[in-house]
């Protein structure tokens, strides 16, 4: 009796969202880079609060881009270090599945996460608490694109020994749109303009991503299998 | 052109490692209810061979066919039927045994904890089932892989190694059970550099550098 495809990807999510919790540190790790580069801004421009509240959503955005790269570079690599990759890989089911559920796990467990507690962070940074529907949104959107971006460059990275330097390299210029309209719809949503625009840019390049990331992942898995 | 359509034809495969030529057109022929014992010296491609006829590594000349068919063509077929134990066990330090049986058997077929639990009794690890893969010593996690490829009940077993980190009475298990597979129709490549004192069909493939 074979498995589907459906039920594999459930299986999966469920296998790492099980590793995740054993391992609570690396699940505190992004946030808690999160918490204190963000709070290190108003520290570092101390005489100068009213500067603070210009720059808050370019400093959120920065600090939960990197934040959230900070984890990619786990994605595949223990999988890949130990075995299980190719286990995963013969197991019947397509790479691309494979590749969906173990993004998907990894947005839910640093991405969202970070979504959750922004609400404190842009409280630290005055960003007024009608902003926040909007930033909540556009980060939940901003997060699961770079995942669908990190996916790609975690596998291509995966036999490197120092791939995660190599991995922000290729990342992150490709997550300059999501820092653009991101930080524009936050802004715009403090100054009570219309934040429909950069959401929906946001929104296209998320679904754009994750239409096409995980064939692209797929395919630089089964190179660095080999 | 095939004869033998219930099994295993590796044919004329080359492979290239860098500017290493490893693999020189080695073929193979794997019957149902046959076993090849794959042996030669450290560096000679045994475990790349492996990775080949499992589908992990693309040859650069000749092809691997599962039935008469190709392998590449009829990946979700041939993997369905396939258990690859790779030199490493391939288990997440942070799960337990059964969870690692679980999730890896789980992608394959359907199983019940019984069903796995029944498969780490066999193998002589129940005792371990619930205990996290990482404070188990190489032998256990051995046998625990051992147990993944009993559970996904297939008919072709590709095994890097199998009797690596055993004791005695491991390497019997291990000899028992291919014996067993064998004797039940399925068929085995078998990585190995001591003799498998096996009484059922066993072939012998030996590579040279």
């Amino acid at each position: 009796m074979t498995v589907g495809a459906w039920e594999a990807f459930w299986l999966i999510v469920h296998r790492e969202m099980r590793l995740s919790f054993r391992r609570p540190e690396q699940l505190l790790q992004p946030l808690v880079f999160f918490l204190i580069v963000t709070t290190l801004f108003p520290l570092g421009l101390s005489l100068r609060l009213s500067l603070l509240k210009d720059i808050a959503p370019g400093v959120l955005w920065v600090a939960a881009l990197l934040a959230s790269l900070l984890s990619l570079d786990s994605l595949f690599k223990s999988d890949a270090d130990d075995g299980t990759l190719e286990q995963l890989a013969l197991s019947g089911q397509g790479l691309t599945v494979i590749v969906v559920a173990k993004t998907v796990a990894h947005w839910l467990v640093t991405g969202l996460a970070l979504v959750l507690v922004s609400p404190i962070v842009g409280t630290a940074l005055g960003i007024p608490t009608d902003a926040f529907a909007t930033m909540l949104l556009s980060l939940a959107l901003g997060t699961l694109t770079l995942s669908w971006l990190g996916a790609i460059g975690a596998g291509l990275t995966i036999g490197l020994r120092r791939g995660n330097v190599l991995l922000s390299l290729i990342v992150l210029p490709l997550a300059t749109p999501l820092l653009i309209f991101g930080a524009a719809a936050t802004e715009r949503a403090i100054s009570g303009a219309s934040v429909v625009g950069a959401l929906y840019f946001l929104a296209a390049l998320c679904v754009f991503t994750c239409t096409l990331a995980p064939f692209a992942a797929a395919a630089a898995l089964r190179i660095t299998l080999e | 052109m095939n004869s033998t359509p219930d099994g295993l034809t590796v044919d004329k495969i080359h492979v290239w490692r860098g500017d290493r030529h490893v693999l020189r057109g080695v073929s193979a022929q794997v019957r149902a209810g046959e076993l090849v014992h794959v042996s030669g010296p450290n560096g000679t491609g045994k475990t790349t061979l492996l990775r080949v006829v499992s589908g992990l590594l693309r040859p650069e000349q000749g092809q691997v066919s599962w039935r008469g068919r190709s392998i590449v063509s009829h990946r979700t077929d041939y993997q369905a039927a396939l258990a690859y134990a790779a030199h490493e066990p391939a288990l997440k330090g942070d799960l337990t045994a059964l969870e690692n049986l679980r999730f890896s058997v789980g992608l394959k077929r359907r199983s019940s904890a019984a069903e796995l639990r029944g498969a780490l009794e066999r193998t002589g690890v129940s005792a371990c089932a619930d205990l996290p893969a990482r404070v188990l010593s190489a032998g256990q996690r051995r046998r625990v892989s051992l147990a993944r490829v009993i559970a996904m009940q297939a008919s072709v077993w590709l095994l890097d190694e199998p009797y690596a980190n055993l004791d005695a009475a491991g390497s019997e298990l291990v000899s028992a059970l291919l014996q067993g597979h064998v004797e039940a129709g399925g068929l085995a490549l078998v990585v190995a550099h001591r003799d498998l004192a096996l009484r059922c069909n066993v072939r012998h493939l030996e590579l040279h550098s």
